[in-house]
């Protein structure tokens, strides 16, 4: 086996690994923190494919600062451990068969061959060309992007103003 | 495996490096704190660690030997696994920092393999550095929050706002040094910064000729202290209102680790601040005939240093250090006449100026800490969003003009 082969199984394994205890983990921190971990394999996983700006990114913005506020948010409402209640009857008369369904549905696509496919990129992206079609071809959406985050923002301040 | 091995030499090599890389990094570690003890001492008008060895000079090993046999006291209701964990991310985090940073252009043979000073050498380099800074708040905030006591809460969720807050200007500050260098490789950052301006000026990026990076660098070194929690924005561990903030309930070694995290955080910092800066290993001197001498100060230095440990050992009070002193000041001496050997002395230019550059930095950081009295948590938070952010947003509009205007 190459070392790329098993980075890939380690990384595949750390975020279902992470994926599954975030949902079983009966504490919000340490369901937090199985998130991060997701995050990071994520972020390994796109190093492997030679993305390096968007590894990079991946870790800066989802486990760096949104996945802090989360934590923060948590530790400052100091949420206790939830109690396990019993599946509820929608969840198990709607959801049970739905996510049986969906397995199906993507244990057939699979073994169809729609994975098949050759690979998008091969070498390392250069940042240079990213930042090229950001800000030639897509730079409509970029900046429309960014009034709906400035938006966002002047809502949040709104919000936090009317508090006091 | 090793097969695994025989396919991939360069493992073999990084692994070999890494390992190097640490003993030194630990070794540095233990007497930078003995060097911050000395100078803060000396600010203060007293003498510092003096009994552990001539000047005191045991007393990281010392240290290091407490921690180790302190009782490691766990608080009962502390969150067990996330309280194991807290110290590991800190530490292990900023250890890793150090593997991005290049030390020195110099190239030498490893079975075979050519390899580079410093272990990774990534495009992204400044990138994969900030990222690793961005995870560097976990340690501090699941710290405060595991211990199940009420300082180190508060502790550990004021630092997680302060380092968010201060993690913005700090990325922000340095855009400008991404434009003029135009990459994210730590390497080529340093390169495009040779040369000199009107024959005697290095063009390191705070001089740069479209914009000098004055704004920028004051802007990073600030967001830096305050994102390693240094004075005078050490408000997690603020001693007089939280105890020790988020490291109150943490003994032994555990709490060594915090330590020794905060110090490699210390040392990557100004590791970077040389770098995006300050022209990393580049000498400041052009290279003409009249300075040709300068190859030799390094040799000239460690010579003064040996010849000043012998005189001062022969004087000193106590019998080990009547012995150890001299014995340093041979050794030294021998180092000095090595690194003037023709082959040695080239390699060790870069390095050489590097280190001196990083060791500036340190004596800064322990300066300031002698000197500036710590901030309230609301001018924390103002200076943090009201001056540093937009003072570095103002640099980088700057530079951009600077940069299009220069090109026509």
């Amino acid at each position: 086996m190459s070392l790329e082969l098993v980075l890939f199984f380690v990384l595949a394994a750390m975020a279902i690994g992470g994926a599954v205890s975030l949902i079983l983990q009966r504490h919000p921190i340490h369901s937090a923190l199985s998130l991060i971990v997701v995050m990071v394999a994520l972020a390994g996983l796109y190093l492997l494919l030679g993305a390096e700006f968007i590894a990079a990114v991946q870790i800066i913005v989802y486990a760096g600062a949104i996945m802090v506020l989360f934590v923060f948010v948590i530790m400052l409402l100091n949420a206790g451990v939830e109690a396990r209640t019993n599946v509820s009857r929608m969840a198990r008369y709607v959801g049970l068969p739905l996510g049986f369904f969906l397995t199906v549905e993507l244990a057939y696509w699979i073994a169809g061959g729609a994975g098949r496919q050759a690979p998008v990129s091969a070498g390392p992206t250069p940042t240079r060309e990213l930042a090229r079609m950001l800000f030639r071809e897509f730079v409509f959406p970029f900046e429309l992007t960014s009034i709906l985050i400035l938006i966002a923002i002047l809502g949040a301040v709104v919000l936090a103003k009317k508090e006091t | 495996m090793s097969n695994l091995v025989a396919q991939h030499p360069v493992l073999v090599v990084a692994v070999i490096k890494i390992a190097v890389l640490m003993f030194l990094l630990l070794t540095a570690l233990a007497y930078l704190t003995w060097f911050e003890r000395k100078v803060v001492a000396h600010i203060q008008s007293r003498w510092g660690p003096y009994r552990a060895g001539p000047h005191g000079l045991l007393q990281p090993l010392a240290d290091g030997l407490k921690f180790l046999f302190k009782e490691d006291v766990t608080p009962s209701g502390a969150d067990r696994f996330v309280y194991y964990l807290a110290p590991f991310l800190t530490l292990s985090l900023s250890l890793t920092a150090i593997a991005l940073i290049p030390f020195g252009p110099g190239e030498f043979k490893l079975f075979g393999q050519r390899t580079s000073l410093g272990i990774a050498n990534l495009n992204i380099g400044l990138l994969f550095l900030f990222a690793i800074t961005s995870l560097g708040v976990y340690g501090v905030a699941l710290a405060g929050w595991s211990s199940n006591s009420k300082y180190p809460l508060l502790g550990g969720l004021r630092s997680s706002a302060q380092m968010v807050s201060y993690e913005l200007a700090l990325t922000m500050s340095v855009v400008g040094v991404l434009l003029l260098a135009g990459s994210f490789n730590l390497r080529e950052i340093i390169a495009a910064q040779q040369g000199f301006l009107w024959g005697w000026l290095p063009r390191w990026n705070i001089f740069a000729s479209p914009m000098p990076q004055v704004i920028g660098f004051s802007c990073f070194f600030t967001a830096a202290i305050a994102e390693t929690n240094r004075l005078p924005f050490d408000l997690p561990e603020a001693e007089g209102e939280l105890v020790a903030g988020f490291h109150t309930e943490y003994a032994s070694f555990k709490f060594a680790m915090f330590f020794m995290g905060e110090y490699a955080s210390m040392i990557t910092v100004s590791c970077l601040a040389t770098i995006l800066f300050f022209g990393g290993w580049l000498s400041p001197f052009p290279q003409i005939g009249a300075l040709a001498w300068m190859r030799y100060l390094p040799t000239a230095l460690l010579a003064a240093g040996s010849a000043w440990l012998v005189w001062d050992g022969i004087r000193y009070e106590t019998l080990l250090g009547k012995i150890v002193l001299p014995v340093l000041g041979v050794v030294l001496a021998g180092l000095a006449v090595l690194i003037a050997l023709p082959g040695a002395n080239d390699f060790i230019q870069g390095p050489f100026w590097f280190l001196a550059k990083v060791f500036i930095f340190l004596f800064i950081y322990v300066w300031v800490r002698g000197t500036l009295p710590r901030f309230r948590y609301d001018q924390l938070m103002a200076v943090g969003w009201k001056l540093l952010l937009p003072a570095s947003l103002a640099n980088i509009v700057l530079t951009s003009f600077a940069i299009v205007v220069g090109k026509r």
